[in-house]
């Protein structure tokens, strides 16, 4: 009975993921897409992904991260290298393209596992702000990296590229702050939306798995769920390396569609982790397929009105106080109280009871 | 041996001694009673025994078992269930889920099984909801298995606590305050349901209550506590008719 | 002699960290929240002495008054329209909703201002002292931001003994429900605390600007960030905490700069949060907070 009910709601998801690749693979063949559109459906996969990701953190961990964007930086930057290196091994670009997938997801989650066990420990706020420590903590390390590949092997190096001591054939894959030049362009919209349907299948199929019923029990109330005998901790970091995994597949799609990939403030800082917020947010927090959503049409209406972009972010901030406060005042519960559909059926059976 | 044997049982907030040379013992299937005014220290007598505050001094054994100064976890899977004077459900969970939440060590599948759907997911599920179900008719609430546990009202959430506390199949299940915030007639039925519980369960049940006629009518032992120390303790009739009780309860 | 005056650069550095972490401090105390938009208070804290100065003309210090003013008024506001309603929502809606607010003050900054970075003058117009033969220089702004801080230190420790508003604050931060009952207007209580929190931001918005003599809707951001971990080095909802910890932490970030790597100085910082919270979540000086069950 309520399987069922479950199972229908996961298909409509599905459903809404596969009609909107439909609608924009029909309309990119027939040529009606403009070319800033096309640039855009890769990334569009990479936020929504990214928003699924945070979802699981912040609806069903009931924890905020606010540096998912790290997670992300992590997975590009562990994917691109690896293409980079077997560029010339591999050449079915399929095959390496995959293994550079499951290698991001790898490394997120472990890197996810690294920080969770600490940070998993403190109360929210200080998880909050731990994250956002961790995300510029990677985006900094990146930006003084310098790995070179030459006859001898891989040289690493925290100072600059010329202390790699690389060979006469040696060639530089990490340049410091000038990241990654030349990921093989392997990205494309249908993987994007692959990577998508697979994230969507992890996150709901683990909501309503014994583990995803252990996680909402601890989110809904700690006490309680200590008390019936749920490991806390273990998880807690499991849900916490699942969202990294993601956040990390996601990296590996936005690398792979760059030319040159570096750790900016603006694709991997907290102003990254904040746009996915606000999509996880505006979608509803918990809800997944809100995520999908939100971040589609918050990607797709900026581009459509133009000349907003210069209030874009403005317009985010408000939508974000507006939503919380719509959704979490005291104010708006009682008047949701009133008018909620639950209440007033009741009214009318207990006013039928007393007659 | 009893089933919980508790001696000398202390812990100090600051300066104060919340709870001093706590003793009880109770055997199997008794049904017994935590009594005394309020702040007398009954539920961190509770917080002791499930592990959420530490004793400073003392020995908690549960069949034969030292549980002292074990994680609350732990202690459940020892075999301790508890539940919530402030009631502590999992508001967002259904009440379905709620109880195949208190039932998640009893039935276990792996993550990976459980997101690739594979035949373990299927089966331990399908038992899980039986199970669930059975538990939730006792309480009378398998007419509310989809509905949000927050939107309950109050008294189907107490019973709903205690669902999810005998899910985890405890050899020892903890009551504090079951019947708060009740109508007398409310409480009635749900002592009746309590005394229920330990018929069909095989319970060993310890309840916190504050109102003495209450717990007289289905408790056969009795511990009174006032300020943190035991003041009496035996059985129920025994108790009631103690003089340092009286005096406490009626005043001088 | 270099490494005196990097340390002093840090006392420097750290004393804006301590006031700005004591706007965090009492917040958290009183509130329990985290205000993520205090950082941006410093922003638009240095925004209204720039314009007040170089627009308009004022004198510097007259220019410092209208921006303690100005943010005052901004705290108080804040607190009103978005963090009031959310009192009994859970603490998660709350952080979310205040990094709406700082995300909201940085995007209106940067459309008032835009993006580019202005030129602050220093509102500061003491000489610099210059020791042993120059080889060790204390410029007036670190005088000034080191004695600043310090008084702040002990007026708002005075306050807060003394006075009946400052009790009252105590009160609140203990216990909301008790204080309400024994007779302490909770919500004019915590509106003073966002008030002296949102001055203070004014003031280190100054000293900072003037210290490092450039804005943009960004400045206040990552020394916000910052000075909140210092509050929590120090102990969240601890004045002197907040002194130490932020002290510490400029000293830390200064002498990283000077001796391991200008670029990895913030990543340092950040670990010094992250180990901190391992070995000692309560931080120096913190109280220990847990859930009555």
């Amino acid at each position: 009975m309520k399987r069922l009910k479950i199972n229908r709601d996961y298909l409509i998801t599905y459903g809404i993921v596969i009609v909107f690749y439909v609608i924009m693979s029909i309309l990119k063949g027939t040529n009606n897409l403009s070319s800033l559109f096309k640039g855009l459906l890769v990334p569009l996969c990479v936020y929504m992904i990214m928003a699924v990701s945070l979802n699981l953190t912040v609806g069903i961990l009931g924890e905020l991260s606010l540096g998912h964007a790290g997670f992300m930086c992590v997975g590009a930057f562990s994917s691109a290298f690896f293409s980079m290196i077997m560029k010339d091994s591999i050449t079915n670009p399929i095959v390496r393209f995959i293994i550079a997938i499951i290698i991001s997801a790898v490394v997120a989650a472990i890197f996810g596992i690294l920080i969770g066990i600490p940070v998993l420990r403190l109360r929210g706020d200080y998880l909050a702000i731990v994250t956002l420590a961790f995300g510029e903590i990677i985006k900094n390390i990146i930006n003084i990296l310098y790995v070179g590949k030459d006859a001898d092997g891989i040289h690493v190096s925290f100072k600059d590229a010329a202390s790699l001591g690389m060979g006469e054939d040696g060639k530089i894959i990490i340049n410091g702050a000038q990241g990654i030049t030349g990921t093989p362009n392997d990205s494309t919209f249908t993987i994007g939306i692959i990577l998508l349907i697979i994230s969507l299948f992890i996150v709901l199929n683990f909501m309503s798995s014994r583990s995803g019923r252990a996680v909402m029990a601890i989110r809904d109330n700690r006490i309680a769920a200590e008390s019936i005998g749920i490991n806390i901790s273990k998880y807690k970091l499991m849900a916490f390396a699942i969202s990294a995994s993601l956040a990390g597949m996601a990296g590996a799609l936005y690398a792979h569609n760059l030319a040159t990939l570096n750790a900016l403030p603006k694709n991997f800082g907290y102003n990254m982790s904040i746009m996915i917020l606000v999509y996880v947010v505006l979608g509803g927090i918990g809800n997944i397929r809100g995520s999908v959503i939100a971040a589609a049409i918050l990607t797709v209406l900026p581009e459509l009105l133009r000349g907003l972009s210069d209030y874009r972010m403005l317009i985010y901030s408000i939508v974000l106080i507006g939503m919380m406060l719509f959704n979490s005042s005291s104010k708006a519960e009682q008047w949701k109280a009133k008018f909620s559909p639950a209440k007033l059926i009741k009214k009318h059976k207990t006013v039928k009871e007393a007659e | 041996m009893a089933l919980l044997d508790v001696t000398n049982l202390g812990i100090s907030f600051g300066g104060l001694r919340a709870v001093d040379a706590f003793e009880i013992h109770i055997e199997h299937g008794e049904l017994y009673g935590l009594i005394g005014p309020n702040g007398a220290g009954k539920t961190t007598v509770f917080n002791l025994l499930t592990g959420v505050y530490k004793p400073d001094t003392g020995t908690i054994m549960l069949a034969d078992k030292n549980i002292t100064g074990m994680k609350t976890t732990m202690i459940n899977k020892a075999g301790i269930a508890r539940t919530f004077q402030n009631i502590r459900l999992f508001k967002n969970l259904t009440v379905l889920d709620n109880v195949k939440a208190g039932l998640h060590n009893n039935y276990e599948y792996s993550t990976f099984a459980g997101i690739f759907r594979l035949p373990s997911y299927r089966n331990t599920e399908k038992a899980m909801d039986e199970k669930a179900m059975e538990l939730l008719s006792v309480f009378d609430l398998d007419g509310e298995v989809n509905l949000l546990a927050g939107n309950l009202p109050y008294g189907k959430q107490r019973k709903l606590e205690i669902a999810r506390a005998l899910a985890t199949d405890p050899k020892l299940l903890l009551l504090d305050e079951p019947a708060a915030g009740m109508n007398p007639n409310e409480t009635k039925e749900l002592m009746n349901t309590i005394a229920l519980i330990r018929d069909k369960f095989d319970m060993t049940i310890l309840l916190i209550e504050h109102d003495m006629k209450l717990v007289s009518g289905i408790c056969e032992k009795l511990t009174v506590l006032n300020f943190g120390q035991i003041l009496s303790q035996g059985k129920t009739s025994d108790v009631l008719n103690d003089p340092e009780v009286i005096k406490a309860y009626l005043g001088e | 002699m270099s490494f005196l005056n990097y340390f002093i650069n840090g006392l420097s550095l750290g004393s804006v960290y301590a006031i700005i972490a004591l706007g965090y401090t009492m917040v958290y105390g009183i509130a329990k929240m985290l205000n993520f938009a205090h950082g941006d208070v410093i922003m638009i804290g240095g925004f209204a002495v720039y314009v007040c100065t170089s627009s308009l003309g004022m004198h510097p210090l007259i220019a410092v008054l209208i921006s303690i003013v100005v943010c005052t008024v901004l705290g108080i506001t804040i607190e009103k329209v978005a963090y009031k309603p959310l009192r009994k929502a859970s603490p998660l809606a709350v952080l979310i909703t205040a990094i709406g607010v700082s995300y909201f003050l940085q995007n209106l900054a940067l459309i008032i201002f835009k993006s580019d970075t202005k030129l602050f003058t220093s509102v500061i117009s003491i000489p610099l002292i210059s020791l042993a033969d120059g080889k060790l220089v204390i410029t007036g702004e670190t005088i000034v931001t080191i004695i600043a801080c310090l008084i702040i230190m002990v007026i708002l420790t005075l306050f807060i003994k003394k006075t009946k508003a400052g009790q009252a604050m105590l009160a609140v931060s203990e216990d909301k429900e008790a204080a309400e009952l024994m007779g302490v207007n909770v919500n004019r209580t915590i509106s003073l605390t966002f008030a002296i929190g949102s001055g203070l931001a004014a003031i280190a918005g100054v000293l900072l600007c003037s210290a490092y003599p450039t804005l943009n809707p960004y400045t206040g951001s990552m020394p916000g960030i910052k000075a909140f971990v210092a509050a929590v080095f120090g102990g969240i909802g601890s004045i002197p905490g907040a002194l130490v910890g932020g002290l510490l932490l400029g000293i830390i970030e200064n002498l990283s700069k000077a001796y391991i790597s200008s670029q990895m100085a913030d990543a340092i910082v950040f670990s010094v949060l992250i180990i901190v919270l391992l070995v000692k979540p309560t931080g120096l000086m913190g109280k220990k907070m847990s859930e009555k069950v």
